[in-house]
């Protein structure tokens, strides 16, 4: 590529990166990367952790200056080669003709001062408005982001907004010099499925409306089908496919993208092995009237409010819910480690109080489940020595059995935490879990913590077992695609409560309540064509 | 829920948490005091007490009664006030009283009253040196990161931290004051009488105070600042291309404050501590010195009268800090 | 920027994963900081003359109490006869002023009880301090609740005034070293309770303990093997910084005339008089002053160096953009299910790792409270 005809796309092209590689120390972050983005033109970058995609986000800013990280290559936003460019240049491009979103709209806003101002500072670095000037555009970007009586919320700080809000508001700041390109750095991450909706919805009717350019950087493929028209899957820093949204994923040609999109759970594919006599076995764990309220006097919390459930031998039942449904407090009440303020959980017939090893559970965070000073073998030989066994190489051939149950390796037993990966570790927890023989395990969020190929290694391990063992699982997640793939009987929780309970295919083929129905409108959808057609279908509730 | 209501409610019970924490300060303080073992009235009075004065200490204190009805004598007092006998003749002492000193029959609030004020004057003078100083050198040394004046900054802090009050002062005096004779050895001025002669006599004693409470700051706030530097919102306004000034000067010091305000409502206490040093070692007759006197000629009721006036003075610096720190990040009513 | 969110992942989950567990990566990374390896060698050194103290004075043929008249020059007010205060063969620093004692004898015997005296509060205080964070951590809502209003009160006292009382009361047949000792403990353990009960719930909360609790096991065992050792690295790092502390106070107490009294020597009572002398004998201003000068800053400089090799994070996750890229993990930043809200984390400022308490801190341990958040690499 000769240097006369990067000049020249300069002005059709608003983004050219060329040969991009960013190294951090002795790690590559980043290798060999090129692609281009028209102006006006969407182009998601989707890769797992570890893939590079954040990275070259950044490196489109020049944020990687003076951070110690080699970079190499060229790159060129808007007109601006940011390698070369002086400090002065970079902070004019920052903003003003490239601005970007990040994931955790908390985090990345101010704590002490107001939204408005915030956005009004920026503002006013670009163009040197007058205080009042740029107050004005404050209030007038976040109106456009569709923040309600946004005159007096702009005088509120980021705590007092909810977390979509809140992401409103990073876009409306990010709106406010009028970039030609945006760019959105796993911007609905953090957020519950609805609202995820809500923002990408306000991402497209935003770049229909001011024409400005979008990179897109995210891990869910189904973020990627909603919102742009070009998709690069990235692995090792490298660019494993690019090419149109609909060509990727609908006929991907490499392996990886094809193994991704195959591990990616969906939202409207039945479970393929089921069980005939599901909801007939007799009970193992019945709930009752669970109740539990947190604090005390005028600010109690009531987490779980009056759920009854019963587990049947041999079965899954997925609990499903967004933050602050419940279904966690509600998943602790059941192994025992949370006290129910009122309500009772019996376990094979009898009411019971405190833990039972033979209910288990799996956590949901990989790290912080298993004990950082012990070695595994130790953590998964746990409930064996609680129940009384004493001799060291019966229980050395029985931990060593259960790694190699979950696909580890029985030399993995001296080991610490620290050397394995999420996926991994997560494994030891089903282990540890399967050595107390339970009849029950309660998987809290039990892949939510990783990435997707992984998750459906990890799924898969779960359904394994469940047949060969007859273990009744309870599957207690936010994501309604591995709920579906998983579980023979649904339950949908909102405020504390069951608003929906049912075999997963009724529940998901035919919803009966409201909120699961606006569950399962929000998820993203891996068809672009279906993605269109729902979004349009979310308008119109809107505008009607 | 509005903000401002939570904040009155915050501050609220922030001020009934001071005055629980005052009352159990006073009945540790008392208890400790005039509820240990051996003869009460002998240790009240002093080593060199006549038998009359005694039995008259005894009545006082009223040793006859079970604790927690001295106890309650001894807070009315606080509260009210109450009259005393001399021996020769009634006298009043007014609320807030805190006793009577055996040895120079003298009230021992009117003791603390007339000493306050060379004492409050070290201490807010050099409360002023150290945040400015240590504040300064703090936010210096975090913006100059990796650079050598951060390492000449990091050696004069730790040299700082690490040199007792009284050494430093001990050196300042000898060399200032001795050796070069650049200024007279300090004399106590009233700041009514005279406020230039008030400030010069005090700037060796603020400066011996304020250095290593200073460096503790510029640790505190470096480390503070670093992490606020670490921070998300950082990084977003960097990447809005806001300048470097702005986004330490602004946010990131705004945000690193907050530790800071905590740290010198803390520090109140160990101000103090260190103002007994000074006013010992340049002879200021400030409470410090008092105490340090009283300790020796072991006059209790003035020890105790001092304990419990500073813990108060503490506790009120840790409430006011606590609502600053409220006011300042509002996230914290919420918890 | 995935480092960054890495670095800010790591620090979230702070206490849970040390880079590696054990002591020996602790040695490791103590060992690769130079300040405090030097630091750690005068320390050992400090000890050592401590411990040695009667063999040194033996080697040099005196002992910190006998008076010598005959050294002292009674007509100029006890001035020490000779150049430098007396120094020579016999006395290798000269005598003290007035008494004419050997200086050099006092100075060793001095560092004996000013290291005695802070080690022996610092273990008064790490043993009342875990106890009640402990206990409140672990105990119902009343017992957190009146341990915890004790341990603000505790903390309201001011060192040095209440230090100053009490010693003032307690008779003085009592042995002084050991009562500054005890004093020094029992008033300033507060930050500690409050730095030890913030650990216990933090670890409290997390799974692992849960697991075990699943596992069976009951109460003691799960707090001796998933919660103590939890503890060590913030009660080992704090207790590394309230050493220096201590001394300073004992010294400053000392220097008061209300600590360590005479004949037992100590650095701080040594310089009380040195204001009067620096003239006719600098050497008694210099030697004191230098010791407690030398110790306090090696001290601190180790205990710097203790808390970043036992906490790497809190030192790395300043430590932005040097790209250190996570481990083989397969974690999707952030994907859990939850949004982080503000709501549910009362003091967003300290949590994580600073187990800095807020409200920390009377005295002058309030200084090592403050310096807990620091990063020192």
């Amino acid at each position: 590529m000769s240097p006369v005809q990067t000049t020249g796309d300069a002005r059709t092209n608003l983004v050219e990166v060329t040969d991009l590689s960013v190294e951090f120390g002795e790690v590559r972050a980043v290798d060999g990367l090129s692609f281009r983005l028209a102006r006006g033109a969407a182009l998601a970058l989707v890769g797992e952790s570890g893939s590079g995609k954040s990275t070259v986000a950044s490196a489109l800013l020049g944020l990687h200056h003076g951070t110690g990280a080699r970079v190499r290559g060229s790159v060129l936003v808007a007109g601006t080669d940011v390698q070369r460019a002086s400090g002065e240049e970079l902070r004019r491009l920052r903003g003003a003709k490239a601005a970007m979103v990040f994931q955790d709209p908390l985090s990345s806003l101010d704590p002490y001062y107001a939204i408005g101002d915030q956005i009004a500072e920026v503002y006013r670095v670009h163009t040197r408005a007058s205080r009042r000037a740029a107050r004005a555009r404050a209030v007038r970007v976040l109106e456009r982001v569709g923040i309600p009586d946004a005159a007096r919320r702009s005088r509120a700080r980021p705590h007092e907004f909810s977390g979509g809000m809140r992401q409103r508001a990073l876009i409306a700041m990010a709106l406010a010099c009028e970039p030609d390109l945006l760019i959105a750095d796993e911007p609905t991450t953090a957020l519950d499925v609805t609202v995820q909706a809500q923002i990408l919805d306000l991402l497209h009717t935003l770049r229909e409306e001011t024409g400005m350019g979008l990179l897109l950087v995210t891990h869910d493929v189904g973020v990627a089908a909603e919102s742009v028209d070009e998709v690069l899957v990235m692995r090792d820093g490298r660019a494993v496919e690019h090419g149109p949204v609909t060509a990727v994923l609908g006929a991907p040609s490499a392996a990886y993208t094809r193994e991704l999109l195959g591990a990616v759970p969906r939202v409207d594919a039945p479970r393929e092995t089921r069980k005939a006599d599901s909801g007939q076995g007799e009970a193992v764990l019945e709930a009752t009237g669970l109740r539990r309220e947190f604090g005390r006097g005028r600010r109690t919390l009531t987490a779980v409010d009056g759920v009854s459930l019963t587990l049947r031998r041999g079965e899954t039942l997925g609990v499903v819910g967004e933050s602050g449904s419940g279904k966690t407090t509600l998943g602790r009440m059941l192994v025992g480690l949370l006290e129910p303020t009122a309500g009772e959980v019996r376990f094979e017939g009898r009411a019971r109080r405190g833990v039972d090893p033979a209910v288990q559970m799996v956590f949901q965070d990989p790290v912080s489940s298993l004990n950082p000073r012990r070695s595994v073998g130790e953590s998964v030989a746990d409930p064996l020595r609680a129940r009384g066994e004493r001799d060291e190489g019966r229980i050395r051939r029985r931990v060593t059995e259960l790694l190699e149950r979950v696909g580890l390796e029985g030399a993995h037993y001296d080991r610490y935490p620290h050397e394995f990966s999420g996926g991994q570790r997560q494994r030891v927890g089903i282990a540890r879990a399967l050595a107390a023989d339970p009849k029950v395990i309660v998987c809290d969020e039990p892949v939510s913590a990783l990435d997707v190929t992984t998750q459906a290694q990890v799924v898969a391990l779960l359904g394994e077992l469940q047949r060969e063992l007859g273990i009744a699982l309870v599957f207690v997640a936010h994501d309604l695609a591995v709920v579906r793939q998983v579980s023979d009987r649904v339950a949908v929780m909102h405020r504390g409560r069951i608003v929906e309970e049912g075999p997963a295919d009724e529940v998901y083929g035919a919803p009966r309540d409201p909120y699961t129905r606006q569950l399962l409108a929000a998820v993203p959808a891996l068809d672009p064509e279906a993605a269109a057609r729902r979004r349009a279908a979310r308008r119109e509730p809107a505008t009607a | 829920m509005s903000v401002f209501g939570g904040l009155t409610g915050f501050v609220l019970r922030r001020v009934l948490g001071a005055v629980a924490t005052l009352f159990a300060l006073s009945v540790i303080v008392y208890v400790v005091f005039y509820a240990a073992p051996g003869n009460v009235a002998q240790i009240t009075c002093g080593p060199r007490c006549s038998p009359e004065q005694l039995h008259q200490v005894a009545q006082q204190l009223r040793l006859d009664d079970p604790l927690h009805v001295r106890y309650w004598h001894f807070l009315e007092g606080l509260v009210a006030g109450h009259d005393y006998s001399t021996g020769t003749s009634v006298e009043h002492c007014p609320a807030p009283c805190l006793g009577v000193s055996y040895q120079s029959g003298r009230q021992v609030m009117s003791i603390i009253t007339a000493k306050l004020p060379v004492s409050l004057s070290l201490v807010a003078g050099a409360m002023v040196l150290w945040l400015v100083l240590g504040v300064g050198t703090g936010v210096l040394s975090a913006w100059r990161r990796g650079r050598t004046s951060e390492r000449v900054l990091t050696a004069l802090t730790l040299a700082g931290t690490a040199t007792p009050v009284f050494v430093i002062g001990l050196v300042l005096m000898i060399v200032v004051c001795g050796e070069f004779q650049w200024l007279p050895f300090p004399q106590y001025v009233n700041l009514t009488d005279d406020p230039e002669q008030w400030a010069w006599n005090l700037l060796l004693p603020w400066l011996s105070l304020a250095l290593i409470e200073a460096a503790a700051f510029a640790r505190l706030t470096r480390a503070s600042m670093l992490e606020t530097l670490a921070e998300d919102h950082i990084r977003t306004f960097r990447a809005y291309g806001v300048g470097e000034r702005s986004v330490v000067g602004r946010h990131a010091l705004r945000g690193a404050l907050a530790p800071v305000i905590a740290l010198n409502a803390n520090n109140v206490g160990s101000a103090v501590g260190g103002a007994v040093l000074t006013e010992t070692l340049f002879g200021l007759p400030g409470i410090g010195q008092e105490l340090v006197h009283a300790v020796n000629v072991v006059d209790l009721p003035v020890v105790v009268g001092m304990v419990l006036v500073v813990g108060f003075f503490v506790v009120i610096a840790n409430t006011v800090a606590d609502v600053l720190f409220a006011v300042a990040d509002r996230r914290v009513v919420l918890a | 920027m995935s480092e960054v969110l890495a670095a800010s992942e790591a620090a979230a989950t702070d206490v849970s994963v040390p880079a590696a567990p054990g002591a020996r990566p602790f040695w490791r990374r103590l060992r690769a900081q130079r300040a405090a390896l030097v630091a750690a060698v005068v320390v050992a050194l400090l000890v050592l003359v401590a411990l040695a103290a009667p063999l040194l004075t033996a080697l040099e043929g005196q002992d910190p109490t006998t008076y010598h008249p005959g050294l002292i020059d009674s007509a100029r007010g006890g001035v020490p006869v000779g150049s430098f205060g007396g120094a020579g063969a016999d006395h290798w620093l000269g005598v003290e002023p007035q008494t004419g004692r050997d200086l050099f004898a006092r100075l060793v015997y001095g560092a004996r009880v000013s290291l005695g005296v802070a080690l022996a509060a610092t273990v008064v205080q790490i043993a009342l301090g875990v106890t009640v964070g402990v206990a409140a951590a672990l105990g119902n809502r009343w017992v957190d609740q009146l341990l915890s209003r004790l341990t603000d009160i505790i903390v309201a006292m001011p060192l040095m005034i209440m230090s100053l009382a009490l010693l003032a009361i307690v008779p003085q047949s009592f042995p002084r070293p050991v009562l500054v000792a005890l004093v020094i403990g029992l008033i300033a353990w507060g930050n500690i309770a409050k730095i030890v009960r913030a650990q216990t719930l933090t670890l409290k909360g997390l799974d692992h303990v849960a697991a075990a609790r699943l596992s069976g096991w009951g109460a003691w065992r799960i707090a001796r093997r998933e919660l103590l050792p939890g503890l060590a690295a913030p009660v080992i790092t704090y207790a590394a910084l309230l050493v220096p502390t201590n001394i300073a106070v004992e010294a400053a107490l000392s220097f008061l005339g209300v600590g360590v009294k005479p004949p037992t020597p100590s650095w701080g009572q040594m310089l009380t008089a040195a204001d009067v002398w620096y003239q006719a004998a600098p050497q008694y201003l210099l030697f004191p002053a230098g010791a407690l000068f030398v110790t306090v800053v090696a001290l601190t400089v180790l205990g710097d160096g203790v808390r970043t090799a036992l906490d790497p994070r809190a030192a790395s996750r300043l430590r932005v953009g040097t790209g250190r890229k996570r481990e083989a993990g397969a974690e999707t930043p952030d994907t859990a299910a939850g949004p982080r809200t503000a709501g549910t984390d009362p003091r967003p400022r300290t949590a994580g790792t600073d187990t800095q308490p807020r409200t920390a801190g009377t005295g002058a341990e309030a200084r090592a409270a403050g310096t807990d958040k620091e990063e020192t690499a």
